[in-house]
């Protein structure tokens, strides 16, 4: 186990810290995760902002699927949900939230994603664990934890909601 | 694992209910300015018309373009099969051009089955009506609609009305309304009721009046006069008197029912033109609801490297194809 329930939690508010001193108080930030993690750690930085600061960021989530550039070579994924908040993207400080940052594939998916739905003025971007094994030039503005691993090691995230417990893991293949 | 969708009776309740959740997250996309999504870029898929179509070709059409594919539209009219070339003939053409998916409507009963498994094209095929067998993607997305107003299908009461005989539209929504759980009754006159309908997962009735009350929706068939080579019923104001719906008729539904019609109507025949602009009505609903099933159909086959829906077998058309006029090669 690398971080356990209560180390998660502390790496999430650490982070909503971040980006409130980076964005001068979040001001016109919208917050976007990544199906299906993603998006639940994006609500739970925006609980903390608003705990913090009493400010309502807008949340949403961002389904990058059909961006993917591996779609065609593995089996039909079910897509997950794009739900853009009401306030629009154009212009605003748009921070994607992922659980893992990889190979960097899905952050230029989702970027290319985000193309199709606006211009934001500035697109930040946040994750739990940075697992390092970039293959494109992508890095984040907010890391949890940054945990060196090996190509053939596996980081799993499990959160209440969608696992029924809090850990992330480290393990390898087989 | 095969590419196709042939008929609703080779979707299982867990296919139905994937087609049905993608098209409710791709539905969204008819509200953003950029109505494009990057999934299909590069496949090419052909709209094969062989009988007259407005809806499902422009939104077959308007499906596949929004997920980024080249289409190319052919239609018999105009087309060197109005010279004799076969089916088959015709398919080796796409295939030689390099077809993806072909998107095929017919006039006979089965055409889609043979081109899909005749083995001359490799491409997936969707079928988009023939002759009077299935027209699959119309009852995905009237299950669609139905799911969207109704919140549900599991034990509610569709009553489908008028040219069943005639109606591929009737005959998929049938075997996929019943697998989604709804218990469906056809209403109809006895001559327009199909022989051995006795045999499918369903009601029939030849009285409207006494099913429209215990009715959560009422799906009304267009009256298929190209179709009739012989005297169905006495007279056009006798079957709208006995099976059309009229407004008066509709005030006998349960509040919440909702009137669909898969389109083209014959207004004043099976369904009044003060019951198509009514409030209950889903019928512009229904044709913008058919663009997001379609891309989830079209997606759901070709956007990966296999299929994600039809792990059945779809050899068994022909065991309820009440048609009798066979496709020639």
């Amino acid at each position: 186990m690398v971080l356990d329930s209560a180390a998660i939690d502390r790496a999430l508010t650490r982070i909503a810290h971040e980006i409130l001193e980076r964005t001068h108080g979040a001001d016109g930030a919208v917050i976007l995760g990544i199906p299906t993690r993603g998006a639940l750690l994006a609500t739970r930085v925006a609980e903390k902002i608003s705990v913090f600061e009493g400010i309502e960021v807008p949340v949403g989530t961002l389904d990058v699927t059909m961006y993917r550039d591996d779609l065609r070579l593995k089996p039909v994924r079910a897509l997950g949900r794009t739900q853009i908040p009401a306030v629009g993207i154009d212009g605003r400080l748009v921070i994607l939230v992922d659980d893992v940052l990889f190979s960097g594939r899905t952050i230029r998916a989702a970027l290319d994603a985000l193309g199709d739905l606006g211009r934001p003025d500035t697109v930040q971007l946040a994750v739990l664990v940075d697992r390092g094994h970039r293959q494109l030039p992508i890095r984040a503005d907010y890391v949890g934890k940054n945990l060196p691993t090996a190509q053939r090691e596996v980081v799993e995230v499990h959160l209440e909601q969608s696992d029924g417990r809090e850990a992330v893991l480290l393990g390898s293949k087989e | 694992m095969n590419r196709h969708l042939l008929s609703t009776a080779d979707l299982s309740f867990d296919d139905a209910t994937l087609i049905l959740d993608t098209a409710q997250e791709l539905a969204v996309l008819a509200d953003r300015p950029i109505k494009k999504l990057p999934a299909l870029r590069g496949l090419t898929i052909v709209n094969l018309f062989y009988e007259d179509s407005t809806r499902t070709r422009i939104s077959f059409e308007t499906a596949a373009k929004r997920l980024s594919a080249d289409v190319i539209n052919f239609s018999a009219k105009g087309s060197s099969v109005s010279k004799g070339e076969s089916l088959k003939d015709t398919a080796l053409t796409l295939e030689a051009i390099g077809a993806d998916a072909v998107v095929v409507r017919h006039w006979a009963s089965g055409g889609a089955h043979r081109l899909a498994n005749a083995g001359w094209i490799k491409s997936a095929v969707v079928n988009a009506g023939d002759g009077t067998h299935e027209h699959p993607t119309q009852a995905l997305l009237d299950a669609f609609t139905l799911r969207r107003r109704l919140g549900g299908l599991r034990d509610r009461r569709v009553a489908i009305v008028g040219d069943v005989l005639h109606s591929r539209v009737a005959r998929s929504n049938v075997h996929l309304l019943t697998t989604l759980g709804a218990q469906v009754t056809l209403v109809a006159p006895p001559t327009l009721l199909p022989f051995g309908v006795e045999g499918w997962p369903c009601e029939s009735s030849y009285d409207l009046d006494a099913v429209l009350p215990k009715s959560d929706a009422v799906m009304m068939l267009r009256v298929q006069r190209e179709r009739m080579n012989q005297a169905f019923f006495p007279s056009e104001r006798e079957y709208s008197r006995r099976y059309g719906l009229s407004a008066i008729r509709m005030n006998t539904l349960p509040e919440h029912a909702v009137v669909m019609h898969p389109g083209p109507m014959n207004r004043g025949l099976e369904i009044s033109a003060e019951v198509a602009d009514s409030a209950r009505s889903t019928i512009v609903e229904q044709v913008a609801n058919g663009v997001a099933v379609r891309m989830a159909v079209l997606y759901l086959l070709l956007g990966g490297n296999e299929s994600a829906i039809g792990g059945k077998s779809s050899d068994n058309s022909g065991s309820d194809n009440g048609s009798n006029d066979e496709v020639k090669a």
